[in-house]
C-alpha cells in the first residue's frame, strides 16, 4: 500500500515573490499547502529602541524607513502622535499639503502593490505601466522634499518647507491623467480570464475572522467591513473631504484588488480637492517651544540661529503622559504609541505596523491552497518587510 | 470626562475591586486593572461592549521608575462605535508572566511573541511562544531598559548630549 508524507520546503528569505526578506517554511502535501510558518526579523533594526535615545524631531527620519514604499504616511502618523502629545495646532495650508502628499503616497504604495502583485501572478505588462506612473509620484516627492523615497518632509507643527510653485500644476496634471492610467490597468486585469482564475476565490477570509486576526485597511475592507479611519476617526482635516470607502463582498483576492483600485480613484479625488482648496499661508505652527524657526530667521538673525540650535540639539520636553494615534496608511492602520516621562525623548515609542499584523493572517488564508495561490496571498496582503521587522 | 465613559462605568461596576486607575489624557481613556483579571476584563469588553478589534498589544519597561517594572498595554478599538480604549496592567519583574490574550483575539499571537522576544515577559498558555524578531538563540531582551543600545558586548550608550 502506498503511503504519503508531507514535504517541508523553504521559501525565501531571498525569493522574488516574498517582497523583501521574508522566509516561509512550508509544509506541503504534493502541491497543497498544509502549514505555513513565517520567519521574520531579517530587517530588524531596532527602531523602537533607537527612538528611546533620540529627541522627538530626530525620530522622524527613522519613520521614513519603516514602510519605505509609503514614507509620507509614516511621517504623518508619527507627527500626528507627537502633535497630540504636545497639543500643537497646525496651520491649514500645512494640513492640506499633508493630505495631498498622504494621498499621493497611497497612490504610490498601491501602484507598487498592483505592479508586484500582478507580476507575481505572471502579468508583466502591468508592472511596467504601474512603475511608469510611480515615477511621476517619485518626481513630485523629489520636488517637495529633495528625496525620492526617504522624504522626511513633514515636521512637528507643519512642514519642513512650502511646496514649490510648480508643484500644484504638476500634481494636478498627474492626478487628472491618473484615472486614464487606472483604466489601462483595469483593461489588462479586471476581466482577464487568467487574472480571474488566479484571484477569484483565492485567500478567502470572512469578516469575523479578519477582525479576529486584526486585519486592517484594504485587506479588511475586502472582507466587507466598512471601516476607514480617515472617515470614522478623521485626522488632519479629512472630515472636510468627500470620498467613498469601497468594500468587497466575497472576501477574496479579487475583491481586495477591486477595493484597492477604487481607493486609488478616490485618492485622486482627494488630491484634486486638496489642490483646489490650497490657499497661501504659513506651513509651520507658531509654537517656538516645539517647532523649528523658519529658515530665513535662522540665516539672518542670531536669535533664529540659537533657536534652531536649541531645537535641533535639545529638542523639546514633552508633558508626562501617553498618547496613541492611528492613521489609515495605505496598508492598514499605522499607529504610534508614545509614552513620555516628561523628558525630551520618549520613554517608549511603540509602532503598530499594519503589515506585521496583516501578515499573521497568511496561514489562515493559504492553508489548503496551492503554492502558486500562496504567492497570490502574499501579494494581496501587500506587506513591506521594513515595517514588519522595524 | 473619563469617569463618565461608558466602558469605565461598566468596568467599575463589574470589576470594582480590580480597577487600579482611570486616566484621561488628550481625550484618550486609559484604565489600569489588576493582572489577575486582565483576561476577564478583555473578554468582557469584547463580548459586552463591542471592543472587537485588538489594535495593538505591547509592554513598557519602567525600570527604576515604578515599583512594578513592566506595564502591559492593550489598545482596543470598537469598529461599531468607532472609539478607542486603552487597558493596562502591571507585571512585576519577579513574576514576569501574564495569561495570554490569544484566547480572546487571534491577533495577540504575534504581538505577544514580540513582547516575549523583546521584553522577556512570558505568556501562559500561549500556543506558540517563540522569539519572532531576534534569532532563536539570542540572549537577552533588547527593549528592556537595562539592555545596552549598542548591543550586549559594548559600553552602554550615554546619549548624544552627554
Amino acid at each position: 500500500m502506498a503511503t504519503t508524507e508531507t514535504m517541508t520546503l523553504n521559501m525565501g528569505p531571498q525569493h522574488p515573490s516574498t517582497h523583501g526578506v521574508l522566509r516561509l517554511v512550508l509544509e506541503l502535501d504534493g502541491e497543497v499547502v498544509v502549514k505555513v510558518t513565517p520567519h521574520i526579523g531579517f530587517l530588524h533594526r531596532g527602531v523602537e529602541k533607537l527612538s528611546e535615545h533620540r529627541t522627538y524631531h530626530q525620530i522622524l527620519p527613522l519613520t521614513d524607513r519603516l514602510d519605505y514604499l509609503a514614507p509620507m504616511s509614516n511621517n504623518l502618523g508619527y507627527i500626528l502622535a507627537v502633535e497630540k502629545l504636545m497639543a500643537v495646532e497646525v496651520p491649514e495650508r500645512a494640513e492640506t499639503i499633508r493630505i495631498i502628499m498622504a494621498e499621493l503616497t497611497r497612490l504610490e504604495s498601491h501602484l507598487v502593490w498592483i505592479a508586484c502583485h500582478a507580476l507575481d501572478i505572471g502579468a508583466m505588462t502591468v508592472f511596467i505601466y504601474a512603475f511608469r506612473e510611480r515615477e511621476t509620484v517619485m518626481e513630485l516627492y523629489e520636488l517637495v522634499s529633495g528625496a525620492r523615497m526617504t522624504s522626511n518632509f513633514f515636521r512637528v507643527g507643519g512642514l519642513s518647507q512650502d511646496v514649490p510653485d510648480e508643484f500644484v500644476k504638476k500634481a494636478g496634471d498627474f492626478i487628472d491623467s491618473m484615472p486614464g492610467y487606472l483604466d489601462q490597468y483595469e483593461g489588462l486585469l479586471t476581466t482577464n480570464p487568467i487574472w480571474l482564475k488566479r484571484t477569484v476565490g483565492n485567500g478567502v477570509i470572512s469578516a469575523e475572522d479578519a477582525i479576529d486576526i486584526g486585519l486592517t485597511g484594504p485587506a479588511l475592507r475586502g472582507s466587507g467591513v466598512d471601516w476607514d479611519l480617515r472617515r470614522d476617526n478623521p485626522y488632519s482635516g479629512y472630515e472636510k473631504y468627500e470620498f467613498k470607502v469601497p468594500t468587497g463582498e466575497n472576501c477574496d483576492t479579487y475583491d481586495r484588488y477591486k477595493v484597492r483600485l477604487i481607493e486609488m480613484r478616490e485618492a485622486c479625488k482627494i488630491v484634486r480637492q486638496g489642490l483646489d482648496r490650497l490657499k497661501p499661508g504659513p506651513v509651520l505652527a507658531d509654537c517656538p517651544q516645539v517647532c523649528y524657526p523658519p529658515k530665513e530667521n535662522v540665516y539672518n538673525s542670531i536669535e533664529g540661529l540659537i533657536h534652531h540650535f536649541k531645537i535641533a540639539s535639545e529638542g523639546f520636553a514633552a508633558p508626562e503622559g501617553e498618547v496613541y494615534h492611528g492613521v489609515e496608511a495605505p496598508k492598514g492602520e499605522l499607529g504610534f504609541y508614545i509614552v513620555s516621562d516628561g523628558g525630551n525623548m520618549p520613554e517608549r515609542l511603540r509602532i503598530r505596523p499594519p503589515s506585521f499584523v496583516n501578515l499573521q493572517a497568511i496561514e489562515q488564508m493559504s492553508v489548503g491552497s496551492m503554492i502558486a495561490d500562496l504567492v497570490a496571498v502574499i501579494g494581496t496582503l501587500d506587506i513591506v518587510l521594513g515595517e514588519i521587522d522595524r | 470626562m473619563a469617569e463618565n465613559n461608558r466602558a469605565v462605568l461598566k468596568l467599575r461596576e463589574k470589576f470594582s475591586a480590580s480597577v487600579i486607575d482611570v486616566v484621561e489624557f488628550r481625550g484618550e481613556v486609559t484604565v489600569t486593572v489588576a493582572k489577575d483579571v486582565i483576561i476577564d476584563v478583555l473578554s468582557f469588553l469584547k463580548q459586552s461592549l463591542q471592543y472587537n478589534l485588538l489594535t495593538d498589544l505591547t509592554a513598557v519597561d519602567y525600570l527604576g521608575k515604578k515599583e512594578e517594572r513592566f506595564m502591559m498595554v492593550y489598545q482596543l478599538y470598537s469598529i461599531p462605535n468607532k472609539d478607542r480604549l486603552r487597558i493596562k496592567t502591571p507585571v512585576t519583574e519577579g513574576d514576569c508572566r501574564i495569561p495570554t490574550a490569544t484566547t480572546v483575539w487571534k491577533t495577540a499571537n504575534w504581538l505577544e511573541r514580540e513582547v516575549y522576544d523583546l521584553f522577556g515577559i512570558t505568556f501562559d498558555n500561549h500556543p506558540d511562544l517563540r522569539r519572532i524578531l531576534m534569532t532563536d538563540d539570542w540572549v537577552g531582551h533588547p527593549l528592556r531598559k537595562d539592555y545596552p543600545l549598542q548591543g550586549p558586548d559594548r559600553e552602554p550608550y550615554k546619549g548624544r548630549l552627554s
